[in-house]
């Protein structure tokens, strides 16, 4: 779900098909039929950005049938768990949670909490609104003070406030019956999916989920993944061989880019950038990292900032001064990149680097992108090829429109051409966490160079310009330790990469992990999580030993973060009692004569901490980790079917209809996320909800995704012939009713218009598109790969400039597999007839910019009595 | 001089030996097994940046995903895809009764063939050369009731390597040739671009390429045969659909895949190109395939060019486009542009 | 060609003489065709790498001859992707060795329409220089109560996420300490 694999992903899904040949199961939920629909054995058609019910569904499916694995949920879950008894679930508040602060829009999470043993009771979160907004969440584990206990727990899950009965009733309306009205998914296709995934479950079989962005690009992405991680925690298919949730990312590094983030919430290792509130010293920030008690592997983490610090700032950073964490920038609030567009719009920001990217395309909306850089004092773009963000001052749309003119763009461009993957070394990490090698092959040609020769030339010059400023605010800049070794004039990346592995800086040994790492100043370390990619002063990440009979994991193949394990949390491979749930399924297991784990993969366990240990109450961190405790980095060692801390919309996953949605929330009076970031601005507008009327206008609902023989913003696939002749043209598909409804014609143009933009294509009518019955009407689908710009060999319209800026409130991530649309033949208007065009379709949905923006939903004065509806 | 028996058809037991080749390698070939593609088309691109194949036009077709359109001088693999109303075994497509209305998959075929029987070479420009399909006329959509099932085969073409291959035989200059691994090939130093071959080919695979006007087709990557590797278009595929090895070994595999297919309810399958004793002798590289023979643009029954087109098209629909192409241009007075 | 090759060449002399009396296979050979071998054979060196479009990571091999790319086709050891690439992993020796390539730094002055060229160790004084006063123009010390921030709104960066993690390490680190925390990538997207 979520998820083109065949497509996006063609060489993964080799696998696929083998496992089909085995004997597997594979289904593919998608509004679309798709090359991968036509590989598997069931396709199922759903609503775009509906998942949540979908999923919601079979959550209830379980609970109905008793399909629950008890004997992997009752020790391995917080099932058990008891909740404050002042926690209040949307099935009684229409689709709100206890703690919804309207002023704020947000939620206070304290009634999220569990119920504590002895005086007391709930711990509850000191002001959890400040630790964990949107920002911060995806950084680090959820604190949760009182992780490491004693908490108040049911083992017979029966107690009306446990977690279980919490979950049971929370999805008890999500009944096939309304699966079909929400997501258009017949109930009998429906049925089949919850029959075939419930049944690879318990000891001896398995699921595995396959997701990709058409999921997480939605304002509810990050709990859509949560219901897949509920359904298969309560399936036992967590930590186990054949089991998991993928995320299939879709660009070489993007894994990598993550874990050594270039993002402005994290730093190295998902350690939280420090805030205006938790930034007044090193130890009120790791108080914001971590509960004094709370268990496992996060609670050290003042031995990874420590070590970071160490690596940053050398030996600069000493006790006496907190290790140079004053020098570190403080973040408040929403820095993401969509914020920061608009900023350029309104001349806040003054230089702007794209480093391998083309926003002007490959953005969400891309008319406000392309006038953010048109009102920059300086860009700098780094690229293979020209792209359409560097020539936007030549191509862009909005110079025929009369919004950017030439000769008034004040934006001074410097072009960098980039040196190519074959022509520079280092490492990416792939989806499944791999860091793999690559060495450099040729040298590149011209002014070609490497980012990393780009910034670290940069670095010294900008510390050679303020070395003897005497300012206080260049001290991180002078602290900052440069000298990495380099050949030539090019900075040696596997010198980085030790850098990033870590030193005892006493003995100057590289270090063998993370469990090495110390939070005195003795150790540097970039990214803790990457430790022991050099152990034994080894380049792991260069190996390349295929895997064989007897290494089915191919564990000399690459090194996977953390520690080389492939897959995580795989002490929940094995049975409380340390034997594997079944031979099929056995992965490690608990050796009692050696007495330590053992396996085909490296154990993510304390390799000698027994299954039957059982942590002292006072215990914290990994000490107090017992040992049926296989989820040694939350902080109560428990997968999390109900998340009391992390998550900004709420503690269960609820079905919201997407921001631009043509229908009304059949579950609850709540119609959107209500967490949800939006920015009601002229240049931002929204397609009006359907309680705000003027549904006629924009009655379709618009998705994207990739073709196999393209890649993204297309800077890597229009350019190339044998890419761009085998999809040579942007175009639109429409299923055969739709083209009968608008007059489409097939290999005609047509246009697709929201409130943000028009944008022309080719018509492609399919049988692979079809309409869904969505609560008694039809609801038509229309979908676009967004490949395609204003230059290369193959050019188009670059369909994101359809979407505006909606996001999710944990992630950031913005809403553009699902909006709103209309669809008209011919080709669209231009210059000024486009922009009147497009004044005439917001005027006739009566859009302002707060159309559309609207959060709490719920009617005044409370709930319903959910029960009723049922 | 002394003739082998079935010099010209029927059975060959050594194809290379009676091409002159004393000590030779066993007969090699493909196997394409259709029912694993996921036209994902890796085989075109791999084919074309090691044999520096060049691009062959920036035309969408709308003949499904397919952009390419037939094989020809610039595409020596070729992914066809046919969308059509109907199921795959026990495929479900999730499609069949929503109750929106018909299927509207014969109205797009005939909408793409009216538009390339417009084609100055009646279409036969695909693969060889850019076409564009400029203004095309309107069909209207059918009204009904519900969507009928669906099913999406795709499935990658290439040069038969024929036992018996009519392109060779009529070759007046001796540019192809019958290679040690029974394969044919042009010899591009001698291909002198009379076309005799092009009119010749009962598939439409071989074509003359513009601007250089010599023959040119799959060689089954010959040069990477004699190195000891396997050819560019097997080693990338994905999800090996398209398997390279010894004929022989390849027969046996595919008969027992045959079997496989028809024992999980695929009734359809069949194999193309195995059977020795058809109108070429069979074929160095053949198919799996989920449906007749002209549903993917192949003759039924290949001996020669000149075929019963018009029931073809009945049994094909759109996906006889490309085979319609491939042949009308054989048909054709060859022509440089 | 000279003619006495022309001649050693003829078909019909080589038919004759030989076992290929049709003159379909041996007879009708030409050098170059008994010459043929693949070009990897005279690869300088081979090269690990890895494929730079999507997250799968297939391994590839880069074969090199006289410090050019040849041919980038599939590792088979790799236990990911066993030797196979998509039509994007196929095409990645035009990727890096296409005439789309740029090689050269370009300049687009302010309210200019076209580019310039610019000598690279001069652009990089320009933007070094430009990254400090922006860095100025848009500094701030404390928020309205008066806890440090210590940050410049002046600067933003998206990355792509085909950078390599050492790339991007320096790139956090170097930006943080300077202050820029608008720091972002693909990954947000």
């Amino acid at each position: 779900m979520g998820s083109n694999m065949a497509e996006a992903h063609p060489v993964g899904f080799q696998w696929v098909m083998e496992a089909k040949e085995k004997g597997a199961t594979v289904i593919h939920v998608d509004p679309r039929f798709t090359r991968t629909s036509a590989l598997c054995d069931l396709h199922v058609p759903l609503r775009a950005g509906s998942d949540i019910c979908f999923l919601g569904g079979v959550v209830n499916y379980i609970f109905e049938h008793d399909l629950v694995f008890r004997d992997y949920v009752a020790p391995y879950t917080n099932a058990s768990f008891i909740v404050n008894e002042d926690f209040t679930d949307t099935e009684d508040l229409d689709g709100l949670f206890s703690g919804w602060d309207e002023r704020r829009t947000g939620y206070d999470r304290s009634s999220w909490q569990y119920e504590h043993e002895g005086e007391g009771g709930t711990l509850a979160e000191p002001s959890t609104r400040e630790h964990a907004t949107g920002h911060s969440c995806g950084a680090s584990g959820p604190r949760l003070e009182g992780g490491s206990g004693p908490i108040r727990r049911d083992p017979t899950l029966e107690h009306p406030r446990c977690v279980y009965q919490l979950l049971k009733r929370h999805f008890a309306r999500y009944r096939p019956e309304m699966v079909a009205e929400v997501c258009g998914t017949p109930v009998e296709q429906f049925l089949k999916v919850c029959a075939a995934w419930t049944s690879a479950s318990g000891r001896e079989r398995t699921a595995a989920v396959v997701y990709a962005v058409g999921w997480t690009q939605h304002t509810s992405g990050a709990q859509l993944i949560r219901t897949a991680a509920i359904i298969q925690l309560l399936l036992g298919n967590i930590g186990r061989p054949g089991g998991g949730i993928m995320a299939m990312r879709g660009h070489a590094s993007i894994q990598g880019s993550t874990d050594i983030p270039t993002l402005f919430n994290l730093l190295p290792g998902y350690l939280p950038m420090p805030t205006a509130e938790t930034g007044s010293d090193l130890a009120t920030y790791l108080a914001a990292v971590k509960a004094d008690r709370q268990k496992g592997f996060w609670r050290l983490a003042d031995a990874y900032m420590v070590s970071l610090l160490k690596e940053y700032f050398g030996e600069r950073a000493s006790a006496e001064n907190d290790f140079g964490f004053d020098w570190l920038p403080r973040t408040s609030g929403d820095h993401g990149t969509y914020r920061s567009v608009m900023d350029m719009v309104d001349g806040k920001v003054s230089g702007y680097f794209l480093l391998g990217q083309n926003p002007a395309v490959g953005s969400a909306h891309g008319r406000l992108q392309r006038l953010g850089l048109a009102n920059l004092d300086w860009l700098v773009v780094r690229d293979l090829t020209m792209i359409e963000s560097a020539t936007f001052f030549g191509d862009a749309p909005e110079i025929a429109t009369g919004e950017i003119v030439p000769s008034r763009c004040k934006t001074e461009v410097f072009f960098f051409p980039a040196a190519a993957h074959t022509e520079k070394e280092g490492s990416f990490t792939q989806t499944q966490r791999m860091l793999q090698w690559r060495d450099k092959a040729v040298a590149p040609k011209g002014d070609q160079r490497s980012e990393l020769w780009f910034f670290y030339h940069l670095g010294r010059k900008i510390k050679a310009l303020v070395a003897d400023s005497g300012d206080e605010r260049d001290e991180p800049l002078r602290a900052l330790w440069w000298d990495y070794a380099v050949v030539g004039d090019e900075p040696q990346a596997e010198d980085v990469l030790r850098r990033i592995n870590g030193y005892d800086e006493r003995s100057g040994r590289l270090l063998d992990g993370y469990v090495e790492l110390k939070a005195d100043g003795t150790t540097s370390c970039g990214c803790w999580i990457y430790s022991g990619v050099f152990a034994g002063g080894i380049n792991q990440a260069a190996r390349r030993t295929p895997g064989s009979a007897k290494d089915p994991y191919a564990l000399a193949w690459g090194w996977v973060w953390p520690a080389n394990r492939r897959i995580l949390y795989n002490r929940a491979a094995a049975d409380p009692d340390g034997r594997p749930w079944s031979q099929a399924k056995a992965c490690v297991w608990w050796d009692e004569e050696r007495g330590e784990w053992i396996g085909h993969d490296v154990p993510d366990f304390e390799k000698s901490k027994a299954p039957s240990y059982v942590a002292p109450p006072d215990a914290v961190g990994p000490d107090a980790l017992s040992g049926d405790d296989p989820f040694i980095m939350q902080a109560d060692g428990k997968g999390w079917l109900m998340a009391p801390n992390g998550l900004e919309d709420g503690p269960f996953p609820t079905h919201y209809e997407p921001h631009e949605s043509p229908v009304a929330n059949a579950l609850y009076a709540q119609q959107a996320n209500p967490t949800r970031r939006v920015y009601p601005r002229p240049d931002n507008p929204s397609n009006p909800a359907p309680s705000e009327g003027h549904r006629e206008v924009f009655p379709f609902v618009l998705t994207t995704a990739r073709l196999t023989e393209h890649h993204t913003a297309g800077a890597m696939s229009r350019t190339l012939p044998y890419l761009s002749e085998l999809q040579p043209a942007l175009c639109v598909e429409v299923s055969p009713e739709l083209a009968r409804l608008r007059d489409l014609e097939h290999l005609g143009w047509a246009h697709v218009i929201t409130s943000r933009a028009a944008i022309e294509a080719r018509v492609v009518v399919t049988d692979r598109m079809a309409p869904l019955v969505v609560q008694r009407e039809v609801v038509h689908q229309v979908w676009m790969p967004y490949h395609f710009g204003a230059r290369g060999l193959v050019t188009g319209d670059a369909v994101n400039d359809l979407f505006g800026v909606a996001l999710d409130p944990n992630v950031f991530i913005q809403e553009t597999k699902a909006a709103t649309c209309d669809i008209r033949p011919g080709r669209r208007p231009r210059g000024p007839q486009l922009s009147e065009l497009l004044a005439r379709y917001r005027a006739r949905a009566g859009i302002s910019s707060e159309t559309g923006t609207a959060r709490d939903a719920t009617p005044p004065g409370g709930g319903r009595d959910g029960e009723q509806e049922a | 001089m002394r003739l082998a028996a079935n010099s010209l058809s029927g059975p060959v037991e050594d194809v290379a030996g009676q091409a002159g080749h004393r000590e030779h390698p066993p007969r090699m070939g493909f196997f394409t097994d259709t029912s694993v593609c996921i036209g994902c088309k890796a085989c075109e691109v791999a084919c074309k940046e090691w044999n520096e194949v060049p691009e062959d036009g920036l035309n969408l077709l709308g003949m499904s995903m397919d952009n390419t359109g037939s094989l020809g001088a610039s595409s020596w693999r070729h992914v066809a895809f046919i969308e059509q109303p109907r199921r795959l075994a026990r495929h479900d497509a999730g499609i069949a009764g929503l109750p929106v209305g018909p299927s509207g998959t014969e109205a797009t075929a005939g909408i793409v063939e009216s538009a390339l029987r417009r084609a100055p070479r009646g279409g036969g420009e695909l693969g060889t050369s850019p076409y564009e399909p400029g203004h095309v006329p309107a069909v209207p959509l059918a009204d009904g009731p519900e969507r009928t099932d669906f099913r999406w085969l795709m499935m990658s073409d290439v040069c038969k390597h024929c036992t018996h291959a009519a392109c060779l035989d009529v070759c007046p200059t001796g540019a192809l040739v019958r290679t040690e691994f029974g394969t044919v090939v042009v010899q591009q130093d001698i291909c002198n671009g009379c076309g005799y071959c092009v009119s010749a080919c009962p598939f439409g695979v071989i074509d003359r390429r513009p601007g250089d006007g010599r023959a040119h087709k799959c060689t089954l990557c010959y040069d990477r045969l004699r190195g000891g590797l396997e050819p560019a278009c097997a080693k990338a595929c994905p999800t090996s659909s398209i398997q390279y090895g010894e004929l022989d070994a390849l027969h046996e595999r595919a008969r027992g895949r045959l079997e496989a297919l028809r024992a999980s309810g695929v009734a359809e399958a069949r194999l193309y190109g195995e059977d020795a004793t058809d109108g070429v002798g069979g074929c160095g590289a053949f198919f799996l395939l989920l449906d007749e023979p002209a549903v993917y643009g192949l003759p039924s029954t290949p001996v020669v060019a000149s075929r019963d087109l018009p029931a073809m098209w009945k049994a094909a629909g759109v996906a006889a486009l490309g085979l319609l192409a491939a042949a009308l241009s054989a048909f054709m007075e060859p022509r440089e542009r | 060609m000279g003619t006495r090759g022309w001649l050693e060449s003829w078909p019909v002399w080589r038919q004759l003489s030989g076992a290929d009396p049709l003159g379909r296979g041996v007879a009708a050979e030409s050098p170059r065709q008994r010459a043929i071998r693949p070009r990897t054979a005279d690869a300088d060196r081979v090269v690990h790498s890895v494929c730079p479009y999507c997250a799968v990571g297939c391994a590839q091999n880069v074969y090199v001859k006289d410090g050019e790319v040849i041919q980038i086709e599939g590792n088979p050891d790799s236990p990911i992707s066993r030797g196979r690439l998509c039509p994007k992993g196929s095409a990645s020796k035009q990727l890096v060795t296409g005439p789309q390539r740029e090689q050269k730094v370009r300049y687009r002055a302010p309210y200019s329409s076209e580019w310039t060229d610019l000598d690279l160790d001069v652009a990089m004084d320009m933007v070094a220089e430009r990254v400090l006063a922006a860095r100025d123009k848009g500094w701030q010390n404390h928020d309205e109560h008066g806890r440090p921030l210590r940050r410049t709104m002046g600067i933003a960066s998206l990355g792509g996420a085909t950078l390599d993690n050492e790339e991007n390490y320096l790139i956090k680190k170097l930006f943080t300490a300077l202050g820029a925390i608008q720091i972002e990538n693909q990954a947000r997207i």
